[in-house]
């Protein structure tokens, strides 16, 4: 396969579109979709008090034991 | 702070400095005859200082903290403070530039005090030494607490941090004596370069294991920005600095490109490092510290992720809008005009979700400095991306290209908006992460605030004036159709601007070095504080990383 010019603009000028569209409905839709909004709001919520360390699993992973 | 470590880390971090050492005495070896072996030995005197520091405390006893109920803020503290060491010393630089173009006989007739060494030391120093500190330091910060997880190790992130510091020392001293390959904003040489890409892989790395550890679903909006950043600055690193050196021994290297592609490749660059370094990651800085100053949530969640994706997509289009009438193709260069235009719409969304969300908050913007440095940088933010969209347009940029108006839009961007929302940033971080009550001396933070933004109008104002007229005065003919004014005619018009401007970065220097000051004296003087809720939550409250319905 030859990497021309032609090639590369054909490339962008069928592919490239076509890409460019569906990501941007992709992304519009998981932006807007319903049922996220919950999650949405909790993660915008979740930074103002964040100040109170690492959440406890119920198991703690074995980098973080005490050391010693 | 070594203590916090264990033994097998610090020996693995005697281990890393010992090989920076070896790789030091080899440069200065290979090197003795090009100006790379001086590298050689600034990189032998960073690692040593390092190795010996870490070995001091190599037998102290062991750490006793509990590592899984708190944070690890260290290397942050660290990166606040050398961000605000090369502020001081990058604004300092910016405002010798800025006075040998106004009295030119600044320069002291010595080889690396030339305005074309000094020029890169100020642009490297406060967009990689302040910025990149910054970035590293508050994304350390951000990504461990909106995961709720603390960093997976504790030698990686000092690592990058000090690893990057390496590269900046390495790229300003470069200048100094003479090192560039001649490209704005990607002036280290190749083995710079490739020590950068090391750290850098290192930095995602990091990144993205903190986030894999997440005891939250949803991964913060303010994460995908600094990823943005990290992951993109990495590819266009590699791809601008692709090089031959002329011999390993040398710090000569020849780009990869040629030509017109060359610069090309240059501006995909250079407009990507404005986007990437200058942008997505201070926006990730203000999509945390902003609501959480103003305590209240971002005002759209959902217009945050739309504006992401357009500002990533459409800025990675834009570059060619430095190059409007050279040998670049008409359709590369409006290509460019259609990207940079549509990029205001996701810019505006930025700048706007963060104004809106100050709405009902009005009174502690007018109460709280640190609040307002923000504040201001979003309206910045806003002004500058305008000015960018319009100077993109072809007509325009032919009254605007060479002239002062672009170094009046850089700085609108760079001291209105980056470091505006950088020391509001600090500002936030500091009493947080040092547990102190508040910061040392708010009339400080209130002084600061006003010498920065009066440096900063006072800057720009200049350099638009200077701009314009400097643009207007090259394209004014005579009747006869000569041109009318000579190139000394535009330097004395503009030497009242060039005082003024040199003026207003007195003011936004003196800012800078107050705000160092008061975070050290806040360090030092201001007592302990325990906040309310310092307890780890536990799991009941959290939901796991991966909800079970997915
Ligand atoms: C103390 C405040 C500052 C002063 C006095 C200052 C001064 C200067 C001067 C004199 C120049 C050279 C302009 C020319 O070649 O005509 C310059 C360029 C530049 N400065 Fe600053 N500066 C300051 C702050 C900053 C900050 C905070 C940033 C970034 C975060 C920044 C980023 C840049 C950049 C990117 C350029 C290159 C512009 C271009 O090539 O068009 N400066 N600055
Ligand atoms: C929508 C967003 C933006 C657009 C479309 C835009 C567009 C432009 C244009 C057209 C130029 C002049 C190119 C030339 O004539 O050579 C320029 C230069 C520049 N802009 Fe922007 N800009 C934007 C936002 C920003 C922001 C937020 C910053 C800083 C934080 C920034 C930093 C710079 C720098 C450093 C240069 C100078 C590059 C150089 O010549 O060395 N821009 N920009």
């Amino acid at each position: 396969m030859d990497m021309t010019h032609e090639w590369y603009v054909a490339l962008s000028k069928s592919f490239g579109l076509f890409w460019l569209l569906g990501l941007s409905v992709a992304i519009t839709a998981y932006a807007f979709w319903p049922s996220l909004g919950g999650r949405f709001d909790k993660a915008a919520n979740s930074i103002l008090d964040d100040e109170d360390g690492p959440a406890q699993p119920t198991s703690t992973k074995a980098e973080d034991k005490a050391c010693r | 702070m070594m203590s916090n470590l264990t033994s097998t880390e610090r020996a693995r971090a005697m281990l890393i400095t010992g090989a920076g050492v070896l790789i030091g005495l080899t440069m200065a070896a290979v090197g003795r005859n090009d100006p790379m072996g001086a590298h050689g030995w600034i990189v032998l005197l960073f690692c040593g200082v390092l190795f010996f520091i870490v070995g001091q405390k190599l037998y102290d006893a062991e750490p006793v903290e509990d590592r899984s109920v708190s944070y690890y803020d260290d290397p942050t503290k660290i990166g606040i403070l050398l961000a605000l060491f090369w502020a001081v010393v990058a604004m300092g630089m910016g405002v010798w530039v800025a006075s040998q173009l106004a009295w030119p006989d600044l320069r002291f007739d010595a080889a690396w005090s030339s305005f074309g060494r000094i020029r890169p030391v100020h642009t490297s120093g406060v967009i990689f030494g302040f910025g990149g500190n910054a970035l590293i330091a508050t994304s350390f910060h951000i990504m461990q607490r909106t995961s709720r997880a603390r960093m997976p190790d504790q030698v990686s992130p000092w690592f990058v941090l000090l690893g990057f510091n390496l590269f900046c020392v390495v790229a300003a001293s470069g200048y100094l004596i003479g090192i560039t390959q001649s490209k704005e904003y990607a002036e280290p040489e190749w083995y710079a370069d490739l020590w950068l890409v090391i750290v850098w892989v290192v930095y995602f790395v990091l990144y993205i294991r903190t986030l894999a550890r997440r005891n939250e679903p949803h991964i913060y909006v303010a994460n995908w920005y600094y990823l943005s950043f990290i992951l993109v600055v990495a590819i266009l690193h590699v791809v601008n600095n692709l090089a031959i050196p002329a011999s390993f021994s040398g710090a000569k290297s020849y780009s990869a490109f040629s030509g017109v592609q060359d610069a090309m490749v240059q501006w995909w660059y250079g407009h990507n490092a404005v986007a990437f370094f200058l942008t997505t990651g201070f926006l990730g800085m203000l999509y945390y510290f902003l609501p959480k100053r103003a305590g209240r949530p971002i005002y759209s969640y959902r217009l945050s992720i739309l504006s992401f994706w357009g500002i990533v997509f459409f800025y990675i289009w834009v570059g060619s809008h430095h190059l409007h009438y050279t040998a670049l193709p008409q359709w590369v260069q409006t290509l460019g005009v259609t990207f940079s235009v549509m990029l205001l719409v996701p810019s505006w969304a930025s700048a706007g979700n963060a104004l809106m969300t100050l709405n009902g908050a009005w009174h502690k913007v007018r109460d709280d400095a640190t609040l307002r440095f923000m504040m201001v940088a979003a309206v910045f933010y806003g002004l500058s991306t305008f000015e960018g969209s319009f100077m993109a347009i072809r007509p325009v940029n032919a009254l605007s290209h060479y002239t002062d108006w672009t170094v009046g839009h850089v700085h609108s961007g760079a001291m209105g908006w980056v470091a505006m929302i950088t020391f509001g940033s600090i500002y936030a971080l500091t009493p947080v992460l040092w547990r102190r009550e508040t910061m040392y001396s708010w009339k400080a933070v209130e002084w600061h605030f006003w010498l920065a933004l009066s440096g900063t109008v006072i800057y720009v104002f200049a350099m638009w004036n200077s701009g314009i007229t400097q643009g207007l005065m090259w394209r004014t003919y005579t009747e006869s159709g000569t041109l009318r004014f000579s190139f000394v005619d535009t330097l004395i018009a503009m030497h009242p601007y060039y005082i003024a401007r040199a003026f207003g970065g007195l003011l936004f220097f003196t800012g800078a070095c107050i705000c160092f000051w008061n975070v050290v004296m806040t360090i030092r003087r201001v007592p302990h504080h325990t906040p309310a809720i310092d307890y780890p939550t536990t799991s009941e409250a959290m939901e796991p990383a991966v909800p079970a319905a997915e």
